[in-house]
Protein backbone atom coordinates (compact mmCIF):
# COMPACT_ATOMS: atom_id res chain seq x y z
CA UNK A 1 0.00 0.00 0.00
CA UNK A 2 1.52 3.32 -1.07
CA UNK A 3 1.70 6.33 1.25
CA UNK A 4 0.41 9.59 -0.17
CA UNK A 5 2.74 12.56 0.09
CA UNK A 6 1.60 16.12 -0.52
CA UNK A 7 4.20 18.86 -0.94
CA UNK A 8 5.51 20.91 0.82
CA UNK A 9 7.38 17.98 2.37
CA UNK A 10 8.20 18.94 5.94
CA UNK A 11 10.92 17.54 8.21
CA UNK A 12 8.17 15.84 10.21
CA UNK A 13 6.89 14.21 7.00
CA UNK A 14 10.43 13.11 6.20
CA UNK A 15 10.96 11.61 9.65
CA UNK A 16 7.73 9.61 9.38
CA UNK A 17 8.98 7.54 6.43
CA UNK A 18 11.01 4.34 6.51
CA UNK A 19 13.32 2.74 3.96
CA UNK A 20 11.26 0.47 1.72
CA UNK A 21 8.07 2.56 1.92
CA UNK A 22 6.28 3.02 -1.41
CA UNK A 23 5.02 6.58 -1.80
CA UNK A 24 3.04 8.64 -4.31
CA UNK A 25 4.05 12.29 -4.43
CA UNK A 26 1.57 15.01 -5.41
CA UNK A 27 2.38 18.71 -5.61
CA UNK A 28 5.40 20.74 -6.67
CA UNK A 29 8.94 19.40 -6.97
CA UNK A 30 12.03 20.88 -8.64
CA UNK A 31 14.50 19.34 -11.06
CA UNK A 32 18.25 19.78 -10.78
CA UNK A 33 21.25 17.71 -11.75
CA UNK A 34 25.02 18.17 -11.92
CA UNK A 35 25.43 21.63 -13.45
CA UNK A 36 22.45 23.20 -11.64
CA UNK A 37 23.60 21.79 -8.29
CA UNK A 38 27.01 23.35 -8.82
CA UNK A 39 25.43 26.76 -9.40
CA UNK A 40 23.02 26.44 -6.47
CA UNK A 41 25.85 25.60 -4.10
CA UNK A 42 27.91 28.54 -5.36
CA UNK A 43 24.97 30.79 -4.43
CA UNK A 44 24.70 29.17 -1.00
CA UNK A 45 28.44 29.69 -0.44
CA UNK A 46 28.11 33.36 -1.39
CA UNK A 47 25.04 33.81 0.83
CA UNK A 48 22.91 34.79 -2.17
CA UNK A 49 19.21 33.89 -2.67
CA UNK A 50 18.37 30.74 -4.66
CA UNK A 51 16.01 30.71 -7.66
CA UNK A 52 13.54 28.57 -5.71
CA UNK A 53 12.61 28.12 -2.06
CA UNK A 54 14.59 25.23 -0.58
CA UNK A 55 12.51 25.06 2.61
CA UNK A 56 10.63 21.74 2.60
CA UNK A 57 11.57 21.18 -1.05
CA UNK A 58 11.97 17.92 -2.95
CA UNK A 59 14.56 17.93 -5.72
CA UNK A 60 14.31 15.41 -8.55
CA UNK A 61 17.64 14.53 -10.16
CA UNK A 62 16.52 14.46 -13.79
CA UNK A 63 17.35 15.90 -17.18
CA UNK A 64 14.26 15.27 -19.33
CA UNK A 65 14.05 14.87 -23.08
CA UNK A 66 12.31 17.74 -24.91
CA UNK A 67 8.49 17.46 -24.91
CA UNK A 68 6.73 16.43 -28.08
CA UNK A 69 3.84 18.70 -29.08
CA UNK A 70 1.04 18.08 -26.57
CA UNK A 71 3.31 16.70 -23.87
CA UNK A 72 4.01 18.53 -20.58
CA UNK A 73 7.52 17.08 -20.53
CA UNK A 74 9.49 14.43 -22.39
CA UNK A 75 10.81 11.21 -20.87
CA UNK A 76 11.86 12.01 -17.32
CA UNK A 77 13.41 9.23 -15.24
CA UNK A 78 15.99 9.66 -12.47
CA UNK A 79 19.72 10.09 -13.00
CA UNK A 80 22.41 8.50 -10.81
CA UNK A 81 22.49 10.39 -7.53
CA UNK A 82 26.08 9.99 -6.34
CA UNK A 83 27.14 12.77 -8.70
CA UNK A 84 25.14 15.15 -6.49
CA UNK A 85 26.81 13.90 -3.28
CA UNK A 86 29.22 16.83 -3.23
CA UNK A 87 26.30 19.28 -3.21
CA UNK A 88 23.35 17.71 -1.36
CA UNK A 89 24.56 18.26 2.24
CA UNK A 90 24.69 22.06 1.75
CA UNK A 91 21.15 22.10 0.33
CA UNK A 92 19.77 19.83 3.05
CA UNK A 93 21.30 22.19 5.61
CA UNK A 94 19.24 25.09 4.25
CA UNK A 95 15.92 23.26 4.18
CA UNK A 96 15.74 20.63 1.43
CA UNK A 97 13.87 17.61 2.76
CA UNK A 98 13.62 15.23 -0.18
CA UNK A 99 15.72 13.95 -3.08
CA UNK A 100 14.58 11.68 -5.89
CA UNK A 101 17.22 9.76 -7.81
CA UNK A 102 18.69 6.29 -8.11
CA UNK A 103 21.86 4.64 -6.89
CA UNK A 104 24.09 4.87 -3.83
CA UNK A 105 24.75 7.98 -1.69
CA UNK A 106 27.82 8.97 0.32
CA UNK A 107 28.21 8.82 4.09
CA UNK A 108 28.27 12.64 4.16
CA UNK A 109 24.86 12.87 2.48
CA UNK A 110 23.37 10.28 4.84
CA UNK A 111 24.80 12.14 7.86
CA UNK A 112 23.17 15.38 6.66
CA UNK A 113 19.87 13.53 6.14
CA UNK A 114 19.98 12.17 9.70
CA UNK A 115 21.02 15.48 11.22
CA UNK A 116 18.38 17.65 9.54
CA UNK A 117 15.64 15.14 8.69
CA UNK A 118 15.56 14.34 4.98
CA UNK A 119 14.69 11.38 2.76
CA UNK A 120 16.29 9.93 -0.36
CA UNK A 121 13.66 8.47 -2.67
CA UNK A 122 14.23 6.24 -5.66
CA UNK A 123 12.22 6.37 -8.86
CA UNK A 124 12.64 3.50 -11.31
CA UNK A 125 15.67 4.19 -13.50
CA UNK A 126 15.17 3.73 -17.21
CA UNK A 127 11.41 4.27 -16.95
CA UNK A 128 11.29 7.85 -18.17
CA UNK A 129 8.35 7.35 -20.51
CA UNK A 130 6.24 5.89 -17.69
CA UNK A 131 7.23 8.47 -15.08
CA UNK A 132 6.56 11.42 -17.40
CA UNK A 133 2.86 10.52 -17.31
CA UNK A 134 2.73 11.65 -13.66
CA UNK A 135 4.19 15.06 -14.49
CA UNK A 136 1.34 17.39 -15.37
CA UNK A 137 3.19 20.65 -15.85
CA UNK A 138 6.80 21.71 -16.28
CA UNK A 139 8.29 25.18 -16.47
CA UNK A 140 11.87 26.38 -16.39
CA UNK A 141 12.59 28.57 -13.36
CA UNK A 142 16.35 29.01 -13.74
CA UNK A 143 19.43 28.33 -15.86
CA UNK A 144 17.69 27.97 -19.21
CA UNK A 145 21.16 28.00 -20.81
CA UNK A 146 21.75 24.54 -19.35
CA UNK A 147 19.11 22.98 -21.62
CA UNK A 148 18.09 19.59 -20.21
CA UNK A 149 19.93 20.53 -17.01
CA UNK A 150 17.91 23.72 -16.37
CA UNK A 151 15.96 23.89 -13.10
CA UNK A 152 12.30 23.10 -13.75
CA UNK A 153 9.29 23.44 -11.49
CA UNK A 154 7.20 20.30 -11.92
CA UNK A 155 3.63 19.73 -10.90
CA UNK A 156 3.31 16.00 -10.23
CA UNK A 157 0.40 13.75 -9.44
CA UNK A 158 0.86 10.41 -7.71
CA UNK A 159 4.50 10.27 -8.77
CA UNK A 160 5.68 6.77 -7.71
CA UNK A 161 8.82 6.52 -5.55
CA UNK A 162 10.32 4.20 -2.95
CA UNK A 163 12.20 5.36 0.14
CA UNK A 164 15.76 4.12 -0.39
CA UNK A 165 17.45 5.86 2.56
CA UNK A 166 15.37 7.24 5.42
CA UNK A 167 16.12 9.97 7.97
CA UNK A 168 17.63 7.44 10.35
CA UNK A 169 20.03 6.12 7.75
CA UNK A 170 18.29 2.82 7.03
CA UNK A 171 19.15 1.78 3.48
CA UNK A 172 16.92 -0.32 1.20
CA UNK A 173 19.92 -1.26 -0.95
CA UNK A 174 21.31 -3.15 2.06
CA UNK A 175 18.09 -4.47 3.58
CA UNK A 176 16.40 -5.41 0.28
CA UNK A 177 19.33 -7.47 -0.95
CA UNK A 178 19.72 -9.15 2.44
CA UNK A 179 16.01 -9.94 2.59
CA UNK A 180 16.06 -11.51 -0.88
CA UNK A 181 19.11 -13.64 -0.04
CA UNK A 182 17.48 -14.74 3.24
CA UNK A 183 14.36 -15.74 1.33
CA UNK A 184 16.47 -18.29 -0.58
CA UNK A 185 17.65 -20.07 2.55
CA UNK B 1 32.93 -0.04 -57.05
CA UNK B 2 29.49 0.85 -55.70
CA UNK B 3 28.74 4.49 -55.04
CA UNK B 4 26.67 5.53 -52.02
CA UNK B 5 25.80 9.14 -51.49
CA UNK B 6 26.65 10.71 -48.14
CA UNK B 7 23.05 11.94 -47.89
CA UNK B 8 21.85 8.30 -47.76
CA UNK B 9 24.10 7.75 -44.75
CA UNK B 10 22.70 10.84 -43.04
CA UNK B 11 19.12 9.69 -43.53
CA UNK B 12 19.93 6.21 -42.30
CA UNK B 13 21.67 7.48 -39.14
CA UNK B 14 18.81 9.91 -38.51
CA UNK B 15 16.23 7.10 -38.67
CA UNK B 16 18.32 4.73 -36.54
CA UNK B 17 18.84 7.32 -33.77
CA UNK B 18 15.08 7.77 -33.39
CA UNK B 19 14.21 4.09 -33.78
CA UNK B 20 16.83 2.90 -31.29
CA UNK B 21 15.81 5.41 -28.63
CA UNK B 22 12.05 4.83 -28.87
CA UNK B 23 11.81 1.09 -29.56
CA UNK B 24 13.71 -1.68 -27.83
CA UNK B 25 14.51 -4.76 -29.89
CA UNK B 26 12.30 -7.85 -29.55
CA UNK B 27 15.07 -10.04 -28.16
CA UNK B 28 15.51 -7.64 -25.24
CA UNK B 29 11.78 -7.30 -24.58
CA UNK B 30 11.34 -11.08 -24.65
CA UNK B 31 14.26 -11.49 -22.26
CA UNK B 32 12.82 -8.97 -19.77
CA UNK B 33 9.43 -10.73 -19.92
CA UNK B 34 11.05 -14.12 -19.38
CA UNK B 35 12.98 -12.78 -16.37
CA UNK B 36 9.75 -11.35 -14.95
CA UNK B 37 8.22 -14.85 -15.13
CA UNK B 38 11.19 -16.36 -13.27
CA UNK B 39 11.57 -13.60 -10.65
CA UNK B 40 10.53 -14.90 -7.23
CA UNK B 41 10.93 -11.68 -5.19
CA UNK B 42 7.76 -9.53 -5.03
CA UNK B 43 9.53 -6.13 -4.95
CA UNK B 44 11.56 -7.14 -7.99
CA UNK B 45 8.42 -8.31 -9.79
CA UNK B 46 6.92 -4.86 -9.30
CA UNK B 47 9.97 -3.12 -10.76
CA UNK B 48 10.08 -5.46 -13.77
CA UNK B 49 6.37 -4.74 -14.37
CA UNK B 50 7.16 -1.00 -14.47
CA UNK B 51 10.00 -1.63 -16.90
CA UNK B 52 7.68 -3.59 -19.20
CA UNK B 53 4.95 -0.94 -18.98
CA UNK B 54 7.57 1.72 -19.73
CA UNK B 55 8.78 0.22 -23.01
CA UNK B 56 5.19 -0.42 -24.03
CA UNK B 57 4.37 3.29 -23.50
CA UNK B 58 7.45 4.24 -25.51
CA UNK B 59 6.42 1.89 -28.33
CA UNK B 60 2.85 3.19 -28.47
CA UNK B 61 3.70 6.89 -28.29
CA UNK B 62 7.01 6.89 -30.18
CA UNK B 63 8.78 8.54 -27.27
CA UNK B 64 12.20 7.72 -25.91
CA UNK B 65 12.33 4.80 -23.49
CA UNK B 66 14.75 6.66 -21.21
CA UNK B 67 15.54 10.36 -20.80
CA UNK B 68 19.23 9.60 -21.18
CA UNK B 69 19.22 9.16 -24.93
CA UNK B 70 22.93 8.68 -24.70
CA UNK B 71 25.98 9.42 -26.75
CA UNK B 72 25.38 8.12 -30.24
CA UNK B 73 27.84 5.28 -30.78
CA UNK B 74 27.88 4.52 -34.49
CA UNK B 75 29.44 1.35 -35.88
CA UNK B 76 30.12 1.33 -39.60
CA UNK B 77 30.93 -1.86 -41.47
CA UNK B 78 32.09 -0.57 -44.80
CA UNK B 79 32.42 -2.90 -47.73
CA UNK B 80 35.80 -2.37 -49.40
CA UNK B 81 34.04 -2.03 -52.76
CA UNK B 82 31.97 0.94 -51.59
CA UNK B 83 32.80 4.54 -52.36
CA UNK B 84 30.93 7.17 -50.37
CA UNK B 85 30.39 10.30 -52.40
CA UNK B 86 30.79 13.21 -50.02
CA UNK B 87 32.10 13.39 -46.46
CA UNK B 88 31.16 10.15 -44.67
CA UNK B 89 32.16 11.30 -41.21
CA UNK B 90 30.25 14.58 -41.48
CA UNK B 91 27.26 12.69 -42.94
CA UNK B 92 27.11 10.56 -39.79
CA UNK B 93 27.30 13.57 -37.47
CA UNK B 94 24.58 15.28 -39.51
CA UNK B 95 22.36 12.20 -39.14
CA UNK B 96 22.81 12.34 -35.36
CA UNK B 97 22.09 16.08 -35.39
CA UNK B 98 18.84 15.57 -37.32
CA UNK B 99 17.74 12.45 -35.45
CA UNK B 100 18.19 13.99 -32.01
CA UNK B 101 16.34 17.15 -33.06
CA UNK B 102 13.48 15.50 -34.97
CA UNK B 103 13.07 12.65 -32.45
CA UNK B 104 12.79 14.97 -29.41
CA UNK B 105 15.84 13.28 -27.94
CA UNK B 106 18.03 14.78 -25.23
CA UNK B 107 21.24 16.53 -26.20
CA UNK B 108 23.71 15.14 -23.71
CA UNK B 109 27.14 15.88 -25.19
CA UNK B 110 29.60 18.52 -23.95
CA UNK B 111 32.31 19.86 -26.27
CA UNK B 112 35.13 19.34 -23.78
CA UNK B 113 35.28 17.08 -20.73
CA UNK B 114 36.57 19.93 -18.57
CA UNK B 115 34.87 23.10 -19.80
CA UNK B 116 31.58 21.17 -20.16
CA UNK B 117 29.68 23.36 -22.61
CA UNK B 118 26.82 21.44 -24.26
CA UNK B 119 27.20 21.17 -28.04
CA UNK B 120 23.41 21.49 -28.32
CA UNK B 121 22.91 18.84 -31.00
CA UNK B 122 24.31 15.66 -29.40
CA UNK B 123 27.28 15.62 -31.76
CA UNK B 124 29.90 14.44 -32.15
CA UNK B 125 28.95 10.79 -32.50
CA UNK B 126 31.47 8.18 -31.38
CA UNK B 127 32.24 6.42 -34.66
CA UNK B 128 33.96 3.08 -35.22
CA UNK B 129 34.81 1.81 -38.70
CA UNK B 130 35.46 -1.73 -39.85
CA UNK B 131 36.47 -2.43 -43.42
CA UNK B 132 34.85 -5.67 -44.59
CA UNK B 133 34.56 -7.53 -47.91
CA UNK B 134 31.67 -6.63 -50.21
CA UNK B 135 29.87 -3.59 -51.58
CA UNK B 136 27.45 -2.80 -48.77
CA UNK B 137 27.50 -0.36 -45.91
CA UNK B 138 26.09 -1.54 -42.59
CA UNK B 139 25.36 1.13 -40.01
CA UNK B 140 24.52 0.40 -36.38
CA UNK B 141 23.49 3.16 -33.99
CA UNK B 142 23.79 2.30 -30.30
CA UNK B 143 22.84 5.22 -28.04
CA UNK B 144 24.78 4.69 -24.81
CA UNK B 145 23.55 6.09 -21.52
CA UNK B 146 26.13 7.13 -18.97
CA UNK B 147 24.54 5.90 -15.76
CA UNK B 148 25.76 2.48 -16.82
CA UNK B 149 28.80 3.67 -18.81
CA UNK B 150 30.17 5.25 -15.61
CA UNK B 151 30.06 1.85 -13.88
CA UNK B 152 32.22 0.14 -16.52
CA UNK B 153 35.81 -0.89 -15.76
CA UNK B 154 38.90 -2.28 -17.42
CA UNK B 155 41.73 -4.28 -15.84
CA UNK B 156 45.02 -5.52 -17.21
CA UNK B 157 45.15 -8.93 -15.53
CA UNK B 158 48.25 -11.13 -15.49
CA UNK B 159 48.25 -14.33 -17.53
CA UNK B 160 48.59 -16.21 -14.22
CA UNK B 161 45.26 -14.71 -13.07
CA UNK B 162 43.70 -16.92 -15.76
CA UNK B 163 40.07 -17.82 -16.14
CA UNK B 164 39.33 -17.47 -12.42
CA UNK B 165 40.75 -13.95 -12.47
CA UNK B 166 38.52 -13.00 -15.37
CA UNK B 167 35.42 -14.39 -13.68
CA UNK B 168 36.21 -12.69 -10.37
CA UNK B 169 36.79 -9.34 -12.07
CA UNK B 170 33.53 -9.40 -14.06
CA UNK B 171 31.47 -10.31 -11.00
CA UNK B 172 33.27 -7.69 -8.89
CA UNK B 173 32.54 -4.91 -11.40
CA UNK B 174 28.84 -5.77 -11.32
CA UNK B 175 28.79 -5.97 -7.52
CA UNK B 176 30.59 -2.64 -7.12
CA UNK B 177 28.14 -1.02 -9.55
CA UNK B 178 25.25 -2.29 -7.43
CA UNK B 179 22.11 -0.21 -8.00
CA UNK B 180 23.82 2.63 -9.92
CA UNK B 181 23.57 1.40 -13.55
CA UNK B 182 19.78 0.70 -13.36
CA UNK B 183 19.76 -3.08 -13.08
CA UNK B 184 18.74 -5.42 -14.59
CA UNK B 185 21.79 -4.87 -16.75
CA UNK B 186 23.35 -6.34 -19.86
CA UNK B 187 27.05 -7.06 -19.35
CA UNK B 188 29.45 -6.70 -22.27
CA UNK B 189 32.86 -8.29 -21.73
CA UNK B 190 35.94 -7.90 -23.92
CA UNK B 191 38.85 -10.28 -23.24
CA UNK B 192 42.24 -10.05 -24.91
CA UNK B 193 43.76 -7.73 -27.50
CA UNK B 194 45.26 -4.52 -26.14
CA UNK B 195 44.00 -2.01 -23.55
CA UNK B 196 41.86 -0.17 -26.12
CA UNK B 197 40.82 -3.28 -28.07
CA UNK B 198 39.41 -4.96 -24.97
CA UNK B 199 37.26 -1.91 -24.26
CA UNK B 200 35.96 -1.79 -27.83
CA UNK B 201 35.18 -5.51 -27.75
CA UNK B 202 33.22 -5.02 -24.54
CA UNK B 203 31.16 -2.31 -26.20
CA UNK B 204 30.62 -4.40 -29.34
CA UNK B 205 29.54 -7.33 -27.16
CA UNK B 206 26.55 -5.21 -26.11
CA UNK B 207 25.39 -5.18 -29.74
CA UNK B 208 24.92 -8.94 -29.76
CA UNK B 209 21.26 -9.95 -29.28
CA UNK B 210 20.52 -11.09 -25.72
CA UNK B 211 19.04 -14.32 -27.06
CA UNK B 212 22.21 -15.19 -28.99
CA UNK B 213 24.66 -17.96 -28.12
CA UNK B 214 28.38 -17.36 -28.37
CA UNK B 215 29.78 -19.19 -31.44
CA UNK B 216 32.57 -20.54 -29.27
CA UNK B 217 31.25 -23.24 -26.88
CA UNK B 218 33.84 -22.34 -24.24
CA UNK B 219 32.75 -18.71 -24.14
CA UNK B 220 29.06 -19.68 -24.40
CA UNK B 221 29.48 -21.72 -21.20
CA UNK B 222 31.41 -18.87 -19.57
CA UNK B 223 28.60 -16.43 -20.40
CA UNK B 224 26.09 -18.76 -18.75
CA UNK B 225 28.24 -19.26 -15.67
CA UNK B 226 28.87 -15.53 -15.21
CA UNK B 227 25.17 -14.75 -15.60
CA UNK B 228 24.37 -17.31 -12.94
CA UNK B 229 27.00 -15.94 -10.53
CA UNK B 230 25.85 -12.36 -11.10
CA UNK B 231 22.23 -13.28 -10.49
CA UNK B 232 23.23 -15.02 -7.25
CA UNK B 233 24.45 -11.65 -5.88
CA UNK B 234 20.90 -10.67 -4.96
CA UNK B 235 21.20 -7.03 -6.11
CA UNK B 236 18.02 -7.35 -8.16
CA UNK B 237 16.11 -4.85 -10.31
CA UNK B 238 17.05 -1.29 -9.26
CA UNK B 239 19.11 -2.77 -6.43
CA UNK B 240 16.08 -3.39 -4.24
CA UNK B 241 16.90 -7.12 -4.03
CA UNK B 242 15.95 -9.99 -6.29
CA UNK B 243 17.17 -12.54 -8.77
CA UNK B 244 17.21 -10.42 -11.92
CA UNK B 245 20.43 -8.42 -11.61
CA UNK B 246 21.58 -9.11 -15.19
CA UNK B 247 19.66 -10.11 -18.30
CA UNK B 248 22.64 -11.44 -20.25
CA UNK B 249 26.42 -11.60 -20.33
CA UNK B 250 27.96 -11.31 -23.79
CA UNK B 251 31.67 -11.93 -24.32
CA UNK B 252 33.92 -11.13 -27.26
CA UNK B 253 37.51 -12.34 -27.26
CA UNK B 254 40.63 -11.60 -29.26
CA UNK B 255 44.25 -12.85 -29.42
CA UNK B 256 46.57 -11.02 -27.03
CA UNK B 257 50.22 -10.63 -26.02
CA UNK B 258 52.17 -13.33 -24.16
CA UNK B 259 52.42 -11.00 -21.17
CA UNK B 260 48.82 -9.82 -21.04
CA UNK B 261 45.24 -10.64 -20.14
CA UNK B 262 43.18 -7.46 -20.63
CA UNK B 263 39.55 -7.64 -19.48
CA UNK B 264 37.02 -4.87 -20.03
CA UNK B 265 33.48 -4.84 -18.66
CA UNK B 266 31.05 -2.44 -20.31
CA UNK B 267 27.78 -2.28 -18.43
CA UNK B 268 24.49 -1.36 -20.06
CA UNK B 269 21.18 -0.86 -18.30
CA UNK B 270 17.96 -2.66 -19.20
CA UNK B 271 17.57 -0.05 -21.95
CA UNK B 272 20.23 -1.66 -24.14
CA UNK B 273 19.60 0.07 -27.46
CA UNK B 274 20.86 -0.62 -30.94
CA UNK B 275 19.40 -0.59 -34.43
CA UNK B 276 21.09 -1.44 -37.71
CA UNK B 277 20.51 -0.82 -41.38
CA UNK B 278 22.29 -2.08 -44.49
CA UNK B 279 22.63 0.32 -47.39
Amino acid sequence: MSKKIQTPFTREDARSLKAGDSCLITGVIYTARDAAHKRLCELVAQGKPLPMDMENAIIYFVGPTPPKPGQAIGSAGPTTAYRMDAYSPALIAIGQTGMIGKGKRSAEVIEAMKKHGAVYFGATGGCGALLSKCIKKAEIVAYEDLGAEAIRRLEVEDFPVTVIIDSEGRNLYETGRAEYLRSLE
Amino acid sequence: MRIIKAEQVTQSVRRLCIEANCHLTDDLKNCISACRSCEPFPVAQGILDQIIENYQIADENNVSVCQDTGMACVFVEMGQDVHVEGNLEEAIHEGVRQGYADGYLRKSVVRDPLDRVNTGDNTPAMIYYDIVPGDQLKITVAPKGFGSENMSQIKMLKPSDGLDGVKAFVVRVVEEAGPNPCPPIVVGVGVGGTFDKAALLAKKALLRPVDSRNDNPFYAALEDELLERINALGIGPQGFGGKTTALKVNILSCPTHIAGLPVAVNINCHVTRHQSEVI
